[in-house]
């Protein structure tokens, strides 16, 4: 008791709060922030005590003087959303853009990891600020603020339509000649993602012959100061370079931005892109037999798993869906569907962007097999399963049923269609 | 349909296990489909070194099989010599610009060397031709024009008119290429093509300040649950996957779940 305070005792006070039995024992033991112990040694109530600091952690101070919670006095603890810092950029001192692939109309987790790079190359010198320009050629990319763009040119012209690599080019051009990014940075995939960076790549490259600047990194996975890694061709080697204009980078190039959020102002191009001749003429999708499809690379499946009793009824309801079909183990152990059509652990792990699991229970071995599956629908009749819980979707029921009723509708639907067309 | 004149780039491939030197798979998907298309009026194009001996693999898939257009004669490869580290698209332009083929098919990217892939582009931008990347099929083929099957992910397709001369870079996704066999490929011919002076071959400088290093592992991404309490992280990384927040219906008769289904899948535009 050094610090000369001097505590009165109240011995009463202590006997009621020793006492939870006691009638007042609320009363008496709510507001003691301190007290002195039985053997003379004062005690604190760390939970009156402590306040919420700052980054919304709960701070004891033992320095004495008595913290009062500020404004803020939930903690992070409590919140269950997350909380992300808004930037802005007014004057960037350059630019790097990013022209995000957006299959389907949003970002993919590759275009995500893009623009993490991105921001990367764009903090790396806290001197000159840069910003990151987002180019999509879709009116609707409402994640972009998300992502890490600080400024938005929406190229939504029908001509970008489609497969359309000559005006998407000349676009990214002007582009180019207006604002000349410091960075280009496209996603390098292992289809036709990647066309529109080659293109480009060599088309700047053509602006300034001889400069190892302008010759594109293609396939980055990792980027470090000034200097890049590559994968090399056939995976077996790496090559370090120094860091181009154009960086076609690999998918996880970078971690994505998660703590900040950036304002995808939208940005109009002074001058009009210069309209280019079609070459090439986009005659649109063509239809695909689903069950010609690997399991691997199916869109849509529709699987199956022991609580299927029909499974005529179940091959059907697939092929009027339009669905690849899919299994679990015992559905294939007992011989009612291929091994390669077996999705799970041991059978093919699918990317599916819907995924509909009829009567099976959702082992974790199956679970694992259906990770990057967008949106899943269970129906089965048992409501705890892992598989419902897994779900955006479950109907709770009879598979068959369900499957059945589903198929006619579906077949109700294209005779009218069917009759429609006659007519 | 009289057969239009196809040229193959193709260049020797690693096996992406074993390492050992092969041909390239995407380079003979596209040996395969000229092969189909044009039978008789393929020729195969390689700029390197003469001595190599995984081409001749391509040379051996000049055989006949039923119910394809009939090959007719022993393979034909045309091979521009240079040294390894010397950049072959000027060498390649030249080549093309004189040949008359009107269509020039080639892999994605190579599997030696550098394998950005940008070669078909630099061409193709060097001669003026139109480019289709990602090719699953060619359906028809003139001397005007082509219709071309483009591979998009998830299996899907799409359907291309092209106006001739153009470079079509071959996915994987095109038909298997036919087995190789040794007696076509000892008779095929190989006919080396020592650079004229004056093309000057030009030795890729940038190329050489880069190091190259044998394929690190790439770090597997961790699964990294910010914030949160220690309950919330624990139960986010024992968890599989995905999930809570789905919607559950029970008590539905199967009709009524059949409606709701059909109206999710109609909302999230998987159904039409
Ligand atoms: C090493 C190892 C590897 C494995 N690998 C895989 C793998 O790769 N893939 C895989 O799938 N499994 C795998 N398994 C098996 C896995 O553990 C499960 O046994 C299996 O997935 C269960 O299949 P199921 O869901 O079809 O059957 P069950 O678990 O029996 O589930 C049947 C479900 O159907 C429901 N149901 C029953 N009747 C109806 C009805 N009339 N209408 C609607 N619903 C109904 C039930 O409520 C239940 O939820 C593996 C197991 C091991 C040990």
């Amino acid at each position: 008791m050094s610090s000369g305070i001097i505590v009165r005792r109240d011995p009463r006070a202590e006997r009621i709060r020793r006492n939870r039995l006691h009638p007042r024992h609320h009363e008496f033991c709510q507001p003691a922030a301190r007290w002195m112990g039985p053997n003379g040694v004062m005690r604190r109530n760390p939970h009156t005590v402590a306040a919420i600091g700052p980054n919304g952690l709960r701070r004891l101070d033992r320095s004495g003087a008595t913290v009062t919670g500020g404004p803020s006095l939930r903690s992070v603890n409590d919140e269950s959303h997350e909380q992300r810092r808004q930037v802005t950029l007014e004057s960037p001192d350059f630019l790097v853009a990013v022209v995000p692939e957006c299959p389907e109309g949003r970002l993919s987790s590759h275009d995500r990891d893009l623009f993490g790079l991105a921001r990367q190359l764009a903090d790396r010198d806290p001197a000159s600020s840069g910003a990151v320009v987002a180019i999509t050629f879709d009116h609707n990319a409402p994640e972009l603020a998300d992502a890490g763009a600080d400024r938005w040119l929406a190229l939504d012209d029908d001509s970008y339509a489609g497969y359309s690599p000559e005006t998407r080019l000349t676009a990214l051009e002007t582009v180019a000649r207006s604002w000349s990014p410091r960075h280009w940075l496209l996603p390098d995939g292992p289809a036709v993602g990647s066309d529109l960076g080659r293109r480009l790549a060599v088309r700047l490259a053509g602006l300034q012959p001889g400069s190892e600047e302008a010759r594109a990194a293609a396939r980055v996975w990792q980027v470090d100061g000034d200097h890049c890694i590559c994968r090399g061709g056939g995976e077996h080697r790496d090559i370090h370079r120094p860091l181009p204009q154009v960086v076609l980078a690999l998918a996880e190039c970078a971690e994505p931005v998660s703590e900040t959020r950036h304002e995808a102002r939208p940005i109009t191009l002074d001058t009009a892109p210069v309209p280019s001749i079609r070459r090439v003429t986009d005659h649109g999708r063509v239809a695909v037999d689903p069950s010609c499809i690997a399991l691997d690379q199916a869109p849509f499946i529709l699987a199956g798993g022991r609580g299927i009793g029909d499974w005529p009824g179940f091959h059907e309801t697939a092929r009027l869906l339009g669905a690849a079909e899919g299994a679990s183990r015992v559905a294939v152990d007992d011989g009612y569907m291929p091994r390669a059509r077996q999705v799970g652990a041991t059978g093919t792990f699918v990317t599916a962007g819907c995924y509909i699991a009829v009567g099976i229970s959702g082992a974790v071995q199956h679970l694992q097999g259906i990770e990057h599956c967008q949106r899943v629908v269970a129906i089965n009749s048992d409501p705890g399963c892992d598989m419902v819980r897994r779900a955006d979707l479950a109907l709770i029921g009879n598979g068959d049923a369900i499957l059945a009723a589903v198929a006619a509708r579906l077949e109700a639907r294209q005779h009218e269609e069917y009759r429609h067309d006659v007519a | 349909m009289t057969s239009p004149e196809v040229r193959v780039l193709v260049s020797s491939g690693r096996h992406p296990v074993s390492g050992r030197s092969g041909a390239a798979r995407e380079d003979a998907r596209a040996v395969e489909m000229a092969l189909a298309l044009a039978g008789e009026g393929v020729t195969l194009l390689h700029a390197g070194d003469p001595a190599d001996a995984s081409l001749r693999y391509y040379l051996g898939m000049f055989h006949e099989v039923p119910g394809l257009p009939s090959v007719g004669r022993v393979g034909r490869l045309d091979l521009l010599s240079m040294p390894a580290e010397s950049d072959a698209t000027s060498l390649l332009a030249e080549q093309l610009r004189h040949a008359g083929a009107s269509l020039v098919l080639t892999g994605m990217r190579s599997e030696i060397g550098e394998g950005s892939g940008l070669l078909p582009y630099l061409l193709a931008e060097r001669l003026g031709w139109n480019l289709v990347a990602g090719v699953a099929a060619i359906e028809h083929c003139d001397s005007e024009s082509a219709t071309i099957l483009q591979a998009l992910p998830q299996g899907q397709r799409r359907r291309l008119s092209v106006r001739l001369p153009c470079i079509a870079t071959v996915d994987r996704a095109a038909p298997a290429p036919r087995q190789s066999a040794h007696g076509p490929a000892r008779r095929g011919q190989i006919r080396v093509i020592e650079p004229q002076e004056s093309a000057g071959v030009a030795l890729d400088e940038p190329r050489g300040q880069w190091r190259f290093e044998p394929a690190r592992v790439r770090p597997k991404r961790l699964k990294v649950v910010k914030g949160g309490s220690a309950r919330e992280r624990m139960r986010a990384a024992a968890s599989t996957g995905g999930g809570g927040g789905g919607r559950v219906l029970s008590d539905l008769d199967p009709e009524a779940a059949a409606d709701e289904l059909i109206r999710y899948l109609e909302s999230e535009r998987v159904l039409q």
